[in-house]
């Protein structure tokens, strides 16, 4: 078996390495993320997510322009409205290639005395790209009133994915609670890496007392079940918090919980690589204890890193969403992809409006997306797979 | 063995320790105290508070006592008394109110438990002894999606699919004849049918995961040198799978019970809300709503303990079939 | 090879090839040997060489993806006749190759910790072992146990019986190793380098006990090493391993005092020996290739100081009998002496 381990080290990770040296002297740094990438580029799924990401976090970074209706904008006549369909084809005129939407007009079911709606061919709405509609401001900055697309007069309806009981769009909440949501992903994780890579750094580097406390705060943290923890902490949130103060509430409490999974990664890395040969090596060389671990050991695990924190982000967004689903977390008028799901919480709603589920599909593709990128991204730091 | 034990015993004193100071702080994190609330809400209620019911109250808890001492008295109570404190939600000690929630909890949580192991442990068998097959392909990639899928966003879609399909609202887990009624066959022979969806629903990434563990562990196990021996002696294939890399798989599956157990009782708490189970999930829910401090902290105080119990007991099965931690010598 | 010696296991053009993503490896790629009775064959070679694939092949217990070629004969007495037995045909997952394995030729592994399972004692181990071949009888195979653990030297072989390896020394792990392997009276007994994790004068007494053991019960030791001082004081015969290829087979004595293949000459030259001049120790330049999509001819073509261009490398080499039992697999000796060739 040893030859067969033997053989494919040497034939995935023991390349003779033929690139140049450049003059700054970090070649070995640069090969290693050379070498990460044409692994990555192989893995055609995780590449995808990559892409498919990117183009999320791009939407939520531009969500007032791209989204054609203000997320509190009601449409007072379509509440509970059911999504438009898209057409080409006009019965009257033929194809074209502008696209429409019918309006919508309501009954009342006798039976059940619920409002339904039919599309109505009477009213027809184009869709006009670079529209001027509502007006708002880019980034809470630049004011301005072009939408990528949208109705000529903004009070039409151009409701894509339905609305919810107060006649909101839900597609461009969607897209401006992406902002907060995916947002809430990448800022919660900074935080949680500060605090792993600090501590774990500590108990790993230093060892002895540091290490003991730290390892037994994380086994204290480990054993309180992490949703009712998280639960508890959340409600204790003062209820006169502005948005953003509950935003960044939230973000420290799931970090001060999170930090330990990043923790004990990175002391278990630390601990095996300060045995390394080459870690001894560097010290006989003279090297400083900070040149060591800038050198030497940020290169070596700063690729499970980026693995681990690809493979946590997910879990920051699942939490935010379950407890603004739950109605602890973030809350209306704030839009978050939990905050729109608050409204899919009971069976009836979602018997008779099930286009309000439409948000548990981005927050599952996203977190699908995340898993296949950190399954691809550890495939490819790992050198001996 | 038995020094182990003791051993293992003693280190979770400070471990529990903590963890009630952790559970305090959040209880004492609302501001006003419970009795003011209490108060407020009695007295909302149009009940008349005598002077003498607060005092004993205040007595009773230690309310106008220093912070310490009001920690003192407050795990006093529960280790002697087994007080918990009050929930003037439901006017009733919290003991009395946690009680049949709890249990359906650790129900619940331990037959997720046993389900994860049911499940997982045959299908990553079969995954690592048939390595690269197509059904181990076809295990991975479900086992990833159940990993990624969060609980309570399958349990939200299954619970739309199954009613638009059937017309079967899933939620519950008793029919509303036994929701109050007390525990007897009739009531459990209710519960067990409605009981398998939740269980599958928590029990999903926990399966996911344990799939995957199951997988790589006997992946490492296979190309060991001590099966080669074995294989080398003529022990058949079958034979030797599971007394030798199976048998070694065991112990790191078992020492993941330790983050099982939290993950499950804490995914639990969600999906219960979801299905709405008259489990801790909601009832810890609607006690923060309403800010019924005691009640909350009660929960995440057992709920704790029963994972660190739940992990010493873990623990424990792992000396028992590991001799070398048994023995104390591990050295490899 | 003398008339009298009885050969009990003839390998003819053995090949393992592993089918991997990136091509065929052929980790051993057409070896003829022969094993003889009471008799200890030494292979050597550097690691990589494919030594410790043969031995697998020999038991079948090949890992995935490897395929095994050629032809294994195997001579039990009293049971193949002349004919013997093909363990190539044998199913690798049957009975009768598992009755083979443990019952007529046993091994030893490198490192005794790893090859102990560690939450199994001793005892359970090798009964487990006699159970399968000698007796079904499970008192008399503790019985059985308990011998042969005295016979390797092992003191209160009753209480070590209830012992986990890790509770061992690594002599005392060797010595149960070797317990097992012998507790079903092997015919053949593999040792693949059961000395380089150990002590130097644990070493010395596993050898001993080794050829003790052999002389004793009549055993054949097909004994693996990439030590050559080992292999003098081990074998009869000895075949030097390059990238899958024997590339010199003879009897001991003629391969340390004149050997003729330049590998095997660089092997020698490359340990120190008391009493030779004071010299630089001389090294073997390069590395082992990669033994995938090997370039025709020599293996050792890269790094031989004879190597002659167009001729070494154009075409596969033979292995040719220079004198009566002593191939060499190089064109300077054939072209020496012009003897004939023997096979491929």
């Amino acid at each position: 078996m040893s030859l067969i381990t033997t053989i494919s080290n040497a034939l995935r990770g023991g390349k003779p390495n033929r690139l140049r040296k450049s003059q700054d002297n970090s070649y070995e740094v640069a090969s290693q993320w050379r070498l990460m990438w044409w692994k990555f580029k192989k893995h055609k799924v995780a590449l995808a997510s990559a892409i498919i990401l990117l183009f999320f976090y791009i939407v939520a970074a531009f969500c007032e322009f791209l989204s054609p209706n203000l997320p509190e904008a009601r449409f007072t006549e379509y509440k509970n409205s059911p999504p438009q369909k898209i057409h080409f084809i006009d019965p009257q005129t033929g194809f074209q290639f502008r696209p429409f939407v019918y309006g919508m007009s309501a009954k009342v079911d006798e039976k059940t005395f619920r409002r339904t709606f039919a599309p109505d061919p009477e009213k027809k709405y184009e869709i006009q790209f670079f529209v001027k509609g509502e007006s708002y401001k880019m980034w809470g900055l630049i004011p301005m009133n072009v939408h990528l697309f949208g109705l000529k007069n903004p009070k039409d309806p151009l409701i894509l994915m339905g609305t919810d009981k107060l006649g909101h769009d839900l597609f461009s909440r969607i897209i401006y609670g992406g902002r907060i949501s995916l947002s809430f992903g990448l800022v919660g994780i900074v935080l949680t890496l500060v605090l792993g890579l600090v501590l774990g750094g500590i108990s790993g580097y230093l060892g002895g007392v540091a290490d003991t406390i730290i390892q037994r705060i994380i086994d204290l943290l480990i054993c309180i079940p992490t949703i009712p923890l998280w639960m508890a902490l959340t409600a204790a949130l003062p209820k006169g918090w502005s948005a953003e103060q509950t935003y960044f509430g939230l973000i420290i409490i799931f970090s001060i919980i999170g930090w330990t999974g990043l923790a004990r990664v990175v002391r278990g890395k630390i601990l095996t690589l300060r045995e390394e040969d080459f870690t001894m090596a560097a010290r006989l060389a003279g090297a400083s204890g900070f040149r060591i671990i800038r050198k030497h050991l940020l290169p070596s695990f700063a690729s499970y890193i980026i693995v681990n924190v690809t493979l946590s982000i997910p879990g920051t967004i699942l939490g935010e969403t379950a407890l603004s689903f739950i109605g602890v977390g973030l809350q209306a008028p704030v839009v978050s992809w939990g905050v729109l799901l608050q409204d899919a919480q009971n069976l009836e709603t979602l018997a008779y409006y099930p286009w309000l589920l439409w948000p548990t599909a981005f927050i599952i593709l996203t977190v699908l997306m995340f898993n296949f990128l950190g399954d691809g991204l550890r495939d490819a730091a790992d050198p001996y797979k | 063995m038995l020094n182990y034990i003791s051993y293992r015993v003693l280190q979770l004193i400070p471990l529990l320790f903590a963890i009630s100071i952790i559970v305090f702080v959040i209880i004492q994190l609302p501001p006003g105290d419970f009795l003011s609330q209490y108060i407020a809400q009695l007295k909302n209620s149009g009940t008349a508070v005598s002077e003498s019911t607060i005092a004993s109250l205040q007595m009773q808890y230690g309310l106008d006592k220093s912070m310490y001492m009001q920690y003192f008295i407050w795990i006093k109570n529960i280790i002697i008394h087994g007080d918990f404190g009050r929930s003037f939600q439901y006017n009733q000690p919290v003991a009395d109110v946690i009680g049949p929630r709890l249990s359906l909890t650790l129900i619940i949580s331990l037959i997720s438990l046993i389900f994860v192991w049911a499940v997982a442990i045959p299908i990553g068998i079969y995954s690592a002894t048939h390595q690269y097959s197509i059904m181990d392909y076809v295990f991975t990639f479900i086992g990833f999606i159940g990993l990624a899928m969060p609980g309570f966003l399958i349990a939200l879609v299954l619970i739309y699919f199954i009613f638009a399909q059937t017309g079967v609202a899933i939620t519950g887990l008793f029919s509303p004849e036994f929701v109050d009624a007390p525990w007897s066959m009739a009531k459990v022979m209710n519960m067990l049918p409605r009981i398998i969806l939740p269980v599958i629903v928590i029990g999903m990434s926990g399966t996911a995961s344990l799939i995957r563990v199951t997988r790589g562990m006997l992946l490492d196990e296979l190309s060991k040198q001590y099966v080669i021996t074995a294989r080398a002696k003529g022990v058949a294939e079958n034979r030797l799978l599971f007394k030798y890399p199976v048998r070694m798989a065991i112990n790191p599956l078992i020492s993941t019970i330790g983050w099982t157990l939290p993950a499950l009782i804490s995914g639990e708490a969600i999906v219960a809300i979801v299905l709405n189970l008259q489990t801790t999930g909601p009832m810890l829910l609607k006690a923060l709503m309403f800010q019924d401090m005691y009640l909350c902290g009660s929960f995440l105080l057992i709920l704790s303990v029963l994972t660190v119990l739940g992990t010493l007991l873990s623990d424990i099965l792992l000396a028992w079939v590991d001799p070398r931690i048994r023995f104390g010598g591990a050295t490899e | 090879m003398s008339e009298e010696d009885e050969i009990i296991l003839a390998m003819k053009d053995v090949k393992v090839h592993f089918h991997l993503d990136e091509g065929v490896l052929k980790a051993v790629d057409g070896i003829d040997l022969w094993i003889k009775r009471g008799k200890t064959l030494g292979i050597v070679g550097e690691s990589g060489c494919g030594k410790s694939v043969t031995s697998q092949a020999l038991l079948r217990i090949v890992p995935k993806p490897g395929e095994v070629m050629g032809e294994i004969k195997l001579y039990r007495k009293g049971k193949d006749g002349d004919e013997g037995i093909d363990l190539i045909k044998l199913d690798p997952r049957g009975k009768e190759i598992r009755d083979i394995r443990g019952g007529e030729i046993a091994m030893i592994f490198q490192e005794p910790m790893k090859a102990f399972s560690p939450v199994h004692t001793i005892g359970n181990q090798i009964i487990e072992a006699i159970l399968l071949h000698a007796t079904d009888d499970k008192e008399e195979a503790y019985r059985l146990g308990v011998d042969i653990l005295k016979k390797v030297g092992m003191s209160n072989p009753e209480q070590r019986m209830d012992e986990y390896p890790h509770q061992l020394s690594g002599g005392m792990r060797q010595r149960a190793m070797i317990a097992m392997a012998l507790s079903c009276n092997p015919s053949i007994l593999i040792a693949d380098e059961p000395t380089t994790a150990l002590d130097v004068t644990v070493q010395a007494q596993v050898l001993q006990l080794i050829n003790d053991l052999k002389a004793k019960n009549d055993t054949s030791v097909i004994f693996i090493t990439h030590d050559l001082g080992v292999i003098a004081e081990m074998s009869d015969d000895v075949a030097v391993m390059y990238l899958g290829k024997v590339v010199e087979y003879t009897d001991v004595d003629t391969l340390f005092h004149g050997p003729k293949h330049p590998y095997t000459q660089a092997l020698l030259n490359s340990i120190p020996a008391i009493g030779r001049e004071m010299k630089r120790l001389e090294s073997i330049e390069g590395t082992v290739p990669f033994p995938m999509n090997l370039p025709k001819g020599c293996g050792f073509y890269s790094r031989c100081k004879h190597a002659m261009e167009g001729a070494c490398n154009s075409a596969d080499i033979p292995l040719i009998e220079v004198a009566k039992g002593h191939f060499v697999r190089c064109l300077l000796v054939e072209s020496e002496q012009g003897t004939t060739e023997v096979k491929v």
